[in-house]
């Protein structure tokens, strides 16, 4: 204990650069923590995708539809316990910058397709009873204010009604919760029976298929069964593992995990390089006293621990704001004012923020540190 | 007058001073340089991707064309026009006219799956069913190797930029659409614009192929000039027997890059403004260091009648020196590493790929040295205040 108040007594000798210092390293943090939210806003759900669940979609590409017959054909597949379809609504509330995921599904299978998406009995209750009945996630709802009972039109960019009107009102009946923090809770579903009845054309055809397998160690064998039954049809398909379906969907924005560890790479290397410099001028500014020290009776290594003490405390407070200031402005919520479907910063990423805590102590300081370490008394006092 | 001169030639021996004893203090100077230049690096790259898409969609754009989509579209990928409505639409006023006559492109637009070079993941590329019109329509397309596809063939082109960014689009190869195969004969250009991340095959072979009988997405049309967009617009609202849109290329492109851009560019501001707080502090750090070193020959100088003014300004005039290596070369390292890098990315308003060249405008340059500008005076500004403030007597007696 009557170390660290000698450290933080010599932290306190020039507040203003210990101040400068703290703030600099706290800006790092802060900007680590922001960027890994946002990492994981581009990565969505791959963390949370199931590993029992395979998609199935058109060869050729999403964008091409499918028969909804299908669904049997796979459930007959062995080891298939269960097929679920969707399809891409593209609608918008509103105005076109309201843009958000809308699917007509299968009420009852869809929610035991999907475990984390948690909805009240009375809800769902609601929902197979009312055939214009839609259910909104808690962040989509919140966004746009969306209460239980309101009616929500949703103007249609592709799929136009019977007639050619491009409206379609719904009833909310439900607000979802994700079971995980990483639960999409930005989408609308409804019902397939009324999309298919209402819709103007592409009547029977869906957009993919949801479907869970009994053991995941089969994935890939399965994967080739159930291409196999629609090769060389008119649908052929192409299946995937929902982690590889969503990495590779991810991929197609770029590289962004990439850019943005190039981006922090570059932020510590920047503080680093002002920190470092920082603990090697308040130790060549102290050579006088760190000898007296010695001359008292500390040794080597005693010295050499109250200096990287220094700079462990200066990275400590630092980091530790900045970490937690970053946590504070991302549950503020996403820079785009809502259209990222998730953004919160994964305990992975605050794990690795401590241990660069402990990192940049280490190299920033130890060449100080070692300098103090090695001082000759006799030397450094008649300095 | 004398005053004015005195003054200037204060500031100058100050300033002077300061450059020559800067050798004492290279390691923070140096510190605050490196702090400033990263932060003008980042922002410069990150706002470079920004401008690259930006510059994609407005070279894709020509001031006389105009493209039709169903109303309540919001991009060719929703949107459906029949061959009637077509029809009707190459008939409207203001159209220039080629031999083939209106100079108007009814076009089909689907995604197929290819690998992306760079990670050998599927990616959505754009494939376009074009007219004979189609090339007529776009004033810079331009074959650069092969030769056109022909009409009523299974024969595809691939602009530059699919070529460059997705697997199995060398002339020789082939895609695979609806069982067969279609081979690649021709790699065109479109001054650097969106098409050049597509693929073109007849609108006729995709019709079939895509179960798409006699329909098309959009229609891409050339206006006798600028000036004709109206009454072509006009015509077609109030013919009761279409329900289309009618949009400037240049209003759906900027419609079209719109979200990515603001995206980007919201992003790309946000981390330069923290960063740029980070290097703040660097930089008051180190010219508070520089001053404290040097508060007795300030004092000194002082005491023998230089004014506070000139003390202030010259640690400023060193701050912003600093500021400005900094700034120039964070740019310049912007620059050399990320002007014409090429990528590609996912469009969400078309679902599909887009193919562009990171840009480092002279623009851009221009406001990260601004910025490297900003952050040399807030943190000069404190330290010279205080190294002018602090009383002579406590200064000089100050170890």
């Amino acid at each position: 204990m009557k170390f660290l108040y000698l450290v933080w007594t010599n932290l306190k000798r020039k507040k203003m650069r210990t101040v400068l210092t703290v703030l600099s390293i706290l800006v790092a943090f802060l900007l680590f923590a922001y960027l890994a939210a946002i990492r994981q806003s581009f990565s969505q759900g791959i963390d949370v995708a199931g590993l029992d669940r395979l998609i199935v979609r058109h060869k050729v590409s999403i964008i091409q539809l499918l028969p909804v017959a299908h669904e049997a054909r796979i459930e007959q597949v062995e080891g298939v316990v269960d097929a679920v379809h969707q399809t891409w609504f593209g609608g918008v509330y509103q105005k076109p910058t309201n843009f958000f995921p809308q699917m007509p599904v299968d009420p009852e299978e869809y929610i035991a397709m999907y475990p984390e998406v948690l909805l009240g009995d009375a809800e769902r209750e609601a929902w197979l009873n009312t055939r214009s009945g839609a259910v909104a996630g808690r962040q989509i709802a919140d966004r746009f204010g969306w209460k239980i009972g309101d009616r929500i039109p949703i103007n249609a960019t592709i799929w136009t009604r019977k007639g050619g009107a491009s409206t379609w009102e719904f009833d909310l009946v439900g607000i979802y919760d994700g079971a995980e923090r990483g639960t999409d809770t930005s989408m609308f579903l409804f019902r397939y029976d009324f999309f298919d009845e209402s819709r103007q054309f592409g009547q029977g055809l869906v957009g993919w298929y949801t479907v869970r397998i009994a053991d995941p160690e089969r994935s890939a064998e399965m994967v080739a069964a159930i291409d196999a039954i629609f090769a060389n049809s008119q649908y052929e398909t192409k299946t995937e593992a929902e982690g590889a379906f969503l990495q590779g969907f991810a991929d197609q924005i770029g590289n962004v995990g990439l850019i943005i560890t190039a981006i922090v790479a570059a932020v510590f290397f920047t503080i680093l390089i002002v920190a470092g410099n920082t603990m090697a001028y308040s130790v060549r500014e102290r050579t006088n006293e760190l000898a007296v020290l010695k001359a008292l009776g500390f040794s080597d290594r005693g010295v050499l621990g109250l200096v990287l003490g220094e700079c462990f405390l200066l990275t400590a407070i630092g980091g530790g704001l900045g970490l937690f200031l970053g946590w504070l402005l991302v549950s503020m919520g996403d820079p785009t004012g809502g259209s990222l479907p998730v953004f919160y910063i994964p305990n992975r990423d605050m794990l690795v923020g401590v241990v660069l805590i402990v990192l940049m102590t280490v190299v920033a300081g130890i060449l100080p540190a070692l300098q103090a370490g090695r001082l000759q008394i006799a030397d450094a006092l008649r300095r | 007058m004398a005053g004015l001169f005195n003054w200037v030639s204060q500031i100058a021996s100050i300033a002077l001073f300061n450059l020559r004893s800067m050798p004492q203090r290279v390691g923070s100077s140096v510190t605050a340089v490196i702090g400033i230049a990263g932060v003008v690096a980042v922002m410069v790259s990150v706002l470079s991707i920004a401008q690259g898409i930006l510059s994609t969609m407005e070279n894709s754009a020509s001031p006389n064309n105009a493209i039709v989509l169903r109303s309540g579209a919001t991009s060719e990928m929703m949107s459906i026009v029949v061959g009637d409505d077509a029809r009707i639409i190459a008939e409207a006023p203001g159209l220039a006219r080629g031999e083939g006559g209106a100079l108007a492109s009814p076009e089909l637009f689907v995604i197929i799956n290819l690998s992306k070079r760079s990670t050998g993941t599927d990616a959505n590329v754009p494939l376009r069913g074009v007219t004979p019109q189609a090339p007529l329509v776009r004033d810079r397309f331009r074959l650069v190797e092969g030769r056109m596809f022909e009409w009523g063939r299974n024969e595809v082109i691939v602009g530059v930029g699919a070529q460059r960014e997705f697997e199995g689009l060398d002339i020789g190869s082939s895609i695979t659409v609806a069982k067969e195969d279609w081979p690649v004969v021709g790699i065109f250009e479109s001054g650097g614009g969106l098409a050049e991340t597509e693929i073109w095959v007849d609108a006729l072979v995709l019709q079939p192929a895509y179960q798409r009988g006699n329909s098309y997405q959009a229609v891409y049309a050339k206006l006798e000039s600028p000036q004709a967009f109206q009454s072509f617009k006009d015509a077609l609202t109030s013919d009761p027997r279409l329900n289309v849109k009618s949009l400037r290329e240049s209003e759906y492109y900027a419609e079209q890059s719109a979200v990515l851009y603001n995206l980007i560019t919201g992003l790309g501001t946000l981390i330069a403004v923290i960063m740029g707080l980070g290097a703040t502090f660097g930089a008051l750090n180190t010219m508070y260091t520089a001053v404290s070193a040097r508060a007795r020959e300030i004092a000194t100088l002082r005491a023998l009648g230089f004014r506070s003014g000139p003390v202030v300004i010259s640690v400023l005039f060193e701050s912003l020196m600093l500021a400005l290596l900094g700034g120039v070369i964070g740019a310049v390292l912007a620059w050399l590493a990320f002007d014409g890098f090429r990528a590609a990315t996912l469009n969400w308003s078309s679902f599909s790929q887009v193919a562009f060249a990171f840009d480092v405008t002279p623009g851009l340059l221009a406001l990260g040295v601004s910025f490297a500008l900003l952050i040399g005076l807030v943190g000069g500004l404190f330290p010279a205040v205080r190294a002018a403030r602090q009383p002579v007597s406590e200064a000089l007696r100050e170890q």
